[in-house]
């Protein structure tokens, strides 16, 4: 033991380590750090596989939903699990992967009763959501529970990400003040996604979420990721803190999590 | 006034866990206390004491103390 880490976490943790960034006062942050997965398909796959990759000690994984074998496609970790719970699916592979990761699995669907009670125990969440209720109950939860969110999103070649700090920058809420009307997008499974979209915006999820727990660099506070995988383009939208956001704004109408704003579509 | 000296023994590690070892030791000294540590794999007598340099720590001194063994005394910064 050396610095509180055996010697199997020293070769795990050394490429960390040794960055001056890091060292290893950052690895023990990333271990006593607790991060909550909303979902564990195509944005949540990459995600959880790369946190527990980097020793994030507490990983909390919320689906309900079970492998399909059109989720392979995109969601490597699920391979040889069809027909079992994701979340499930996810943990074997993390303990696979790195015995340093404490998983917590909820197998069941995030929802306005249920938010805020799991959000308490997580230092940040990434949404890997795919639908709009879902998308706007976690931002809204973050903002009222004052927990930071990664969002990212995802559609057919194109995937948006940013990062929201409640009260420090904008957030979801206040660049699309609300979600569109049931019927006007097609859902995850109409449109269609190039398997290795959810890839590279989940790994910049993560690539926030190590950052944010480390306390180092400049997060995409105020700023969303616009990639389009056809033209290999990052474009960098600013996003400004809305005074009238009715959720964020100086006086908003949404100051508790309240059924009845959330309704159901597409599954996560 | 005397100086804390701390030793380590490296005797049998390679780089770069070396220099990923001297690292967490220093972590755990306070700034201007020494730290000695003891390699025998000869690469890390170079590698070592530039990786430390570069995170500004002061290298005292590079002891040959016998065949492929090497002593590097370091002042955590």
């Amino acid at each position: 033991m050396i610095g509180g880490f055996n010697e199997e976490q020293i070769k795990r943790y050394s490429r960390h380590i040794i960055l001056p960034e890091v060292g290893g006062k950052g690895q023990k942050k990333l271990l006593s750090s607790k991060v909550l997965c909303i979902g564990a398909g195509g944005l949540g796959a990459p995600v959880i596989e790369y946190l527990a990759a980097a020793g994030v000690g507490t990983l909390g994984i919320i689906d309900d939903d079970t492998v399909d074998l059109s989720n392979l496609q995109r969601q490597v970790i699920h391979g040889g699990n069809v027909g079992k719970h994701k979340a499930i699916s996810a943990k074997e592979f993390i303990n696979n992967l790195n015995p340093d990761i404490e998983v917590r699995t909820y197998i069941e669907r995030l929802n306005a009763q249920n938010v805020e009670d799991i959000f308490k125990d997580y230092d940040i969440v990434v949404d890997g959501s795919d639908n709009f209720a879902t998308r706007y109950l976690v931002n809204d939860a973050c903002v009222i529970t004052d927990t930071p969110l990664s969002h990212g999103s995802i559609y057919r070649f194109e995937g948006q990400v940013t990062t929201i700090i409640p009260h420090k920058g904008p957030c979801y809420r206040c660049l699309f003040e609300h979600a569109p009307p049931p019927g006007m997008v097609p859902s995850c499974q109409e449109a269609g996604v190039l398997g290795v979209l959810p890839g590279i915006i989940g790994v910049i999820q993560a690539t926030e979420v190590v950052k944010y727990l480390l306390g180092i660099g400049e997060l995409l506070v105020g700023r969303l990721i616009y990639y389009d995988a056809l033209n290999m383009s990052f474009d960098e939208i600013k996003m400004r803190w809305n005074k009238n956001c009715p959720v964020c704004g100086e006086e908003p109408k949404i100051t508790s999590i309240q059924e009845e704003i959330y309704g159901e579509s597409c599954r996560i | 006034m005397m100086i804390m000296v701390t030793e380590l023994d490296l005797k049998g590690d390679v780089c770069p866990y070396t220099f990923v070892k001297t690292k967490l030791k220093l972590e755990e000294l306070e700034i201007g206390e020494e730290l000695a540590v003891t390699f025998d794999h000869a690469p890390a007598v170079e590698n070592v004491p530039r990786s430390l340099k570069n995170e500004g720590h002061k290298i005292l001194g590079i002891e040959q103390m016998g065949d492929h063994l090497w002593k590097v005394r370091i002042r955590k910064a």
